[in-house]
């Protein structure tokens, strides 16, 4: 089935990534981690700006940056140079931002998402390092604050801003995008998504082949969705009223879910731009070999050999290698139990459970996981009293093994079962006659009866087996 | 009554006496100055000088006092650029090569006045006023270095340190009638000058001879890590002072005598290099054809870094501020406010150069001079060892003669801009008088072969008298 994109949406995406795993910012030795620090604490004079003060470029920064262009599948530039943006902002203590302009780190590349109608290219323009300015931090809510602060720990951090082309059809397109790309990103082990401000998105979206509107502000991937789903219904209903869409940038108030007009295309800054005199140009062709030979396997690469070397669906493999960390997890476990049914229970009930409580890979160990698939496998316990273990593992914590014990899990034996059939048959007559008379409902209160009997241990699907069985004869 | 005294005579004060004897006699002196030519005094001097008598003269330049120009940034000492913009602060920090200084056992007096963001040739656009030129008050001791060339022609310190943009350490020591160095681009590190153009400016010592010009190179020149345009390469300055011309190759440009230059100055440049052929070397008049451009590329280069190098001046984290109900109007307020007229000038015309438009007509149009011009360099340098001609086209002029016509100043730029836009180094020497004012000689030579300028410059000044002529009133 072919998508056919009636409404011709094209949406071209702008992320900033900060590579807040770098030790030091861009063009100083300050450190990164200033998550939990006191306002202005991480700064010197190269990142507050200060008079007489000169950058000097962070060589791993250009590394990760080189790794990240060469994980997206972009060519490297020969010679790569930095360009000054210039614009006035309290944030920015230079009055420029020091960016790349027209020898970016990285050029035309490419990635897969699954799109609206399969696999499907989606293609980058460029990926180029900047510096991230401060923070303005208001006193209290904005409207009420007396003053704005500014902060500048963030100022200086390395930044890579991966642009694609409008290749992407719909806000769904445009979130499987960020989520591939964050997949990337994670197993370069380059950034920490979770940390606040670790990825920002500019949207560009157009419909009908019209004009494009630049959507900024966005700060999550479900807010990126969200924002795009907002601008495709605000420009096709201004189209229906017989307006003209035309070149402007917009806002995304998160809060209230909309986007609003910041400037149309006359009001559009002329940022100056003009090569960094203080940083002289920099050759890192001659690095690429060497940068490649630090690639880790990526994401689709994986998915490939998961399911050949495990025989997984594709589904599961996909799944399962999204986050590096739970495709180590899963092939830590596979290596231990039938690499088959440790795919279904990670990828299809671990995850959800993970999902459902907020909570990482990390929150669940591969031994107890392997204990689990062990004991639902060899038909010691069932699947419903798997889930259950993992379950209150995760919310009460306990081993599974003392679960199964003190929940007095294992499977009942047969002869139990048997006889509790033997005994829901002969009390309930009725029901007996009812299903004889061709009530299938009726069936499903005598293997009700056997689960009460067995106080649950039994297996659902034998006992109704077995109930058959019995009213065959 | 104020004197030059060379490096080594103080050596040998100190020596007998005292750092601490050595600093207050010129803190004295300066005391009684009559040209404007410090802006501030560092109160922590004497104690320097003290702590340098405790430690034994440790250090290349031990109790040697030096003098250093506003916009070098110096840690708990005012650094102004001589404007109102950035009154009130002071730097957390040293520059490299206050660093090299204080570790060579230097004591710094003070700060020296200069042409506001170092944009002039005067030293009038200062927010302190205009320093004189000692050998007559009433005329202008060349810019923007004016204050570290004139505390040095006055007495008031033996040498500075001053930065070199466009000519702003030669033209005032031509001025003023000391020596005057600008290094190759790259030599000195610039970490903690106060960018102006920071793809054309080095900083460059001055001092009454070549020798003690050598000794300051010897400590602030070399590499540091933090300015990535500076390179890694040893060398002794000191080494070059020989007296020894014999063999070398001189090439006079025939643009840097064009229309407009003072017989006089002509005359004395013209008598410098004969002087030169009497001393065994031999030149020959060569053409560079692209350096009636370099003015106009120069100046477009400059403005458009200046417009983006002083974006950081708003009020919001240190200096001058201004009040405004908003951010926006307080930063354009402390900017109108704050900067002179010249320094907007710039700004402006620099803003307009680097424009959507106008960016290919303008800068990208001057990019290329500067490779014509430095290719000029390139072919003339490949036949000749250094060139020669006037650092500036006339002797100082008035004070208020040429400001409010600022294209009559510019003009005075026009045989030291074009060594700025090729990167090479060059020296001023003082090579005669013209109606009682210096003259200062230019000698240009190879990128990193300062050796060879300082070696020439030794040798005029071993077989001349200029560098003894002095200002009134100073012995």
């Amino acid at each position: 089935m072919v998508y056919e994109n009636p409404d011709g949406v094209r949406i071209g995406l702008e992320v900033h990534v900060q590579l807040n795993k770098l030790n030091t910012k861009l063009f100083c030795g300050c450190s990164t981690k200033y998550h939990n620090s006191e306002p202005n604490t991480h700064v010197c004079p190269v990142c507050l700006g200060l008079p007489g003060s000169l950058p000097v470029i962070n060589e791993r920064a250009v590394e990760f940056a080189m790794k990240i262009g060469l994980a997206l599948n972009c060519s490297i530039v020969e010679q790569t140079q930095f360009h000054r943006k210039n614009y006035y902002y309290p944030d920015l203590p230079k009055g420029f931002q020091t960016t790349q302009y027209d020898y970016p780190i990285a050029g035309q590349g490419k990635i897969m998402i699954e799109g609206e109608d399969g696999e499907r290219v989606i293609r980058i323009t460029r990926a180029h390092m900047e510096e991230d300015p401060g923070r303005l931090q208001h006193m209290g809510s904005i409207d009420r604050s007396k003053g704005t602060l500014i902060n500048y720990n963030r100022s200086g951090m390395t930044l890579i801003e991966i642009v694609s082309e409008p290749d992407m059809r719909s806000p769904k397109e445009a979130r499987r995008y960020l989520d591939k790309l964050r997949s990337i990103l994670d197993y370069l082990d380059v950034f920490d998504g979770d940390l606040e401000g670790a990825m920002r998105v500019d949207a560009n979206v157009s419909v009908f082949n019209g004009e494009r509107v630049e959507v900024k502000n966005i700060s999550s991937f479900k807010g990126a969705e969200r924002a795009l789903l907002y601008e495709i219904m605000r420009q096709k209903n201004h189209i229906r009223r017989g307006g003209t869409i035309t070149l402007e940038t917009r806002h995304f108030d998160e809060a209230r879910g909309v986007t609003l007009s910041m400037r149309t295309k006359e009001e559009e800054h002329d940022y100056r731009y003009f090569p960094e005199p203080d940083l002289v140009p920099l050759r890192v062709a001659d690095r690429v070999p060497e940068v490649l030979k630090t690639l880790p396997e990526l994401p689709d690469a994986k998915k490939e050999r998961f399911m050949k070397e495990y025989g997984i669906a594709d589904m599961h493999a996909r799944a399962l290698t999204t986050e590096i960390k739970l495709a180590n997890f899963y092939e830590e476990v596979a290596a231990k139990v039938d690499p088959k049914a440790a795919a279904v229970w990670i990828a299809d009930i671990l995850k959800g459970e993970l999902n459902y409580r907020d909570l990482a890979i990390d929150a669940f160990t591969v031994d107890d996981i392997v204990d689990i698939v062990e004991l639902v496998t060899s038909n010691r316990i069932t699947e419903q009293s798997g889930v259950e273990i993992i379950r209150t593992v995760l919310d009460h914590g306990g081993k599974p093994q003392d679960i199964v014990n003190e929940k007095g899990l294992l499977k009942v034996e047969d002869d139990i079962v048997a006889k509790a059939v033997g005994e829901a048959i002969a009390e309930n007559p009725e029901a007996v006659a009812d299903y004889l008379a061709g009530k299938e409902k009726s069936l499903n209160f005598i293997v009700g009866k056997v689960m009460q009997k067995t106080k649950g241990r039994a297996d659902a699907r034998e006992a109704r087996e077995k109930v058959l069985e019995e009213l065959k004869e | 009554m104020a004197a030059w005294t060379d490096i080594s005579v103080i050596r040998q004060k100190i020596t007998d006496s005292s750092a601490e004897e050595v600093t207050s006699s010129y803190i004295e002196t300066i005391g009684k100055s009559k040209i404007n030519g410090f802006t501030t005094l560092w109160d922590e001097a004497i104690n320097v000088a003290r702590k340098i008598d405790a430690n034994g003269h440790d250090g290349a330049l031990a109790g040697i006092p030096i003098a250093i120009k506003e916009n070098i940034s110096t840690k708990g000492l005012s650094t102004t650029c001589s404007s109102k913009i950035l009154q009130g602060y002071v730097p957390p920090y040293d520059a490299h090569v206050i660093e090299r200084l204080k570790e060579a056992g230097a004591v710094i007096l003070g700060k020296t006045n200069m042409d506001e963001f170092a944009m002039g040739t005067s030293t009038e656009s200062s927010y302190y006023g205009p320093t004189l030129n000692p050998w007559d008050h009433e005329r202008v001791p060349g810019g923007s270095s004016g204050g570290s060339a004139a505390v040095v022609a006055a007495g008031e310190a033996p040498a500075s340190l001053g930065s070199d943009t466009g000519g702003s350490v030669r033209c005032p020591a031509a001025f003023c009638g000391v020596v005057g160095l600008k290094p190759t681009y790259g030599c000195i590190s610039r970490y903690g000058l106060i960018s102006y153009a920071n793809s054309l400016e080095q900083i460059g010592p001055l001092a009454t001879n070549v020798a003690d010009v050598a000794a300051l190179m010897d400590v602030v020149a070399g590499y540091d890590h933090r300015d990535s345009t500076s390179i890694n390469r040893d060398n002794t300055y000191s080494d070059a002072l020989k007296d020894d011309v014999k063999g070398l190759k001189i090439g006079v440009p025939e643009e840097y005598f064009a229309e407009g230059i003072d017989e006089k100055v002509k005359a004395a440049v013209w008598d410098s290099i004969s002087k030169f052929e009497e001393m065994g070397a031999t030149y020959e008049k060569i053409s560079m054809p692209h350096t009636k451009y370099a003015l106009a590329a120069y100046y477009i280069i400059a403005m458009s870094e200046a417009s983006s190098n002083l974006a950081r001046f708003d009020g919001t984290r240190y200096g001058y501020r201004a009040d405004g109900e908003n951010w926006h109007v307080m930063a354009s307020k402390t900017r109108a406010q704050g900067f002179g007229a010249e320094v907007k000038r710039r700004i402006l015309l620099g803003t307009y150069a680097l424009s959507a438009g106008y960016h290919d007509k303008y800068y990208l149009k001057a990019l290329k001079v500067r490779t014509l011009v430095k290719q000029d360099f390139d072919r003339a340098l490949a036949n000749v060892d250094v060139l020669m001609g006037p650092t500036m086209p006339a002797p100082a002029f008035k004070i208020g003669e040429k400001i409010e016509d600022p294209l009559s100043l510019y003009l005075t730029d026009v045989n030291t801009v074009p060594i700025n836009l090729a990167g090479v180094p060059s020296i001023s020497v003082p090579c005669g008088l013209a109606d009682g004012m210096p003259v200062g000689l230019q000698i240009i030579g190879k990128h990193f072969d300062e050796n060879t300028i300082i070696r020439a410059a030794y040798s005029f000044e071993q077989n001349t008298d200029h560098h003894n002529k002095r200002p009134p009133e100073v012995a």
